[in-house]
């Protein structure tokens, strides 16, 4: 077993433990809003260091450059995607939970 | 080690379908299913090295694509309850297409 | 015309890329269905040359590293208190200044606060985004403005 092994294994399991964390947040969390911070966490966190553990298994070759580009495009689609969610959720009238009433922006 | 990951990828499908089921909005429905396609998405990757064939990624590529496509199309069906709408804040647009 | 080329080489460029298989057949399929995307977008009237602001995009790999460690650094304390049993949260909604200029700058800097675990941006008008943070610490480091100013900065390289 060498280095580059044990480097991918601890960031394919750190990415899963993250991925995990989120969905339990998913769950837990008590509103939409703040449920949307969760599925955000297994977006970055999760996703990207599930995708550098598969890197450092790939090496240098072509695998590596369609994995970044999987890797790019998940990042650029997910925060878009979300925000299109929160912004028609919050456009349909569903209010924010929060333990200060005066914060809430009408 | 690839098999460790794809059970805990599973185990976290599992909650993000109990999500899915408890609701209470549509759109906590719908984040969950966003949430579970990203999830798809690590499940094919990892999948792919598991059975040592690599040219799973492009299956991953796509996902990722039908993912984001997927979700604007049914936010916009939630919102408008119409596909075929182009631009209902601006009329202009809207009379120049139809 | 300039424009549809460049996107029709970069085009034909990342199919190479992804096929890997060089025969004449997938060749000219490739060449076809890259022909077919850029006679689409032209159609939509999504890649006009008004829209575009290049410049914007050559200083973005210096802004990803800074990005990305924030993004950590929220991630790992976003994790500790959604395992904590007492799940300490402060969900709040409030409204940041967007200082940059063009279109491209504002969904830059918008992304990057959703990007970021623990704000969302809600809401993007001309000059303010509304954003729900989950607890006082998120909201307070983005209400430093830091994220903002780093994103004016690649808005103004090439200008200045």
């Amino acid at each position: 077993m060498n280095v580059f092994d044990l480097i991918s294994w601890v960031c394919l399991l750190g990415g899963v433990f993250f991925c995990f964390v989120g969905s339990v947040g998913l769950l837990r969390l008590p509103d939409f809003y703040s449920r949307m911070h969760g599925a955000s966490m297994t977006d970055t966190l999760g996703a990207a260091l599930v995708f550098i553990g598969l890197m450092f298994q790939a090496g240098l070759s072509l695998v590596t450059v369609k994995l970044v580009m999987i890797l790019f495009f998940l990042l650029l689609t997910s925060p878009t995607s979300t925000h299109a969610l929160a912004k028609s959720a919050f456009d349909a009238g569903l209010k924010p939970w929060v333990k200060k009433q005066k914060d809430v922006i009408q | 080690m690839f098999m460790a990951a794809m059970i805990g990828i599973l185990a976290t499908i599992v909650l993000a379908v109990l999500r899915t089921l408890l609701g209470p909005t549509v759109f906590d429905r719908i984040l969950a299913i966003n949430m579970l396609g990203t999830k798809i998405i690590l499940l094919v990757a990892v999948l792919g090295f598991l059975l040592g064939r690599p040219d799973f990624l492009d299956l991953a590529l796509i996902y990722v694509f039908l993912n984001f496509i997927g979700i604007i199309a049914v936010l916009k069906y939630v919102k408008f309850k119409n596909l075929a709408t182009v631009n209902p804040d601006n009329e202009e647009v809207g009379n120049e297409r139809v | 015309m300039l424009n549809n080329l460049i996107l029709g080489v970069a085009l034909y460029a990342i199919w190479l890329l992804w096929s890997g298989h060089y025969s004449l057949l997938l060749l000219s399929l490739g060449a076809i269905s890259c022909l077919t995307v850029v006679v689409l977008v032209r159609r939509m009237g999504v890649f006009e040359p008004e829209r575009q602001h290049v410049h914007l995009l050559l200083p973005l790999p210096l802004y990803w590293p800074w990005l990305l460690w924030a993004i950590f650094v929220a991630n790992l304390d976003i994790a500790w208190r959604v395992l904590h049993p007492k799940l300490p949260i402060a969900p709040c909604v409030f409204k940041v200044k967007a200082s940059q200029k063009s279109e491209l700058g504002r969904v830059i800097y918008a992304n990057s606060i959703t990007l970021t675990p623990g704000t969302v941006s809600m809401d993007v008008e001309s000059d303010t985004i509304t954003v729900h943070a989950l607890t006082e610490k998120s909201a307070s480091s983005l209400q430093t403005g830091e994220m903002d100013r780093r994103v004016t900065a690649l808005e103004l390289e090439r200008e200045s």
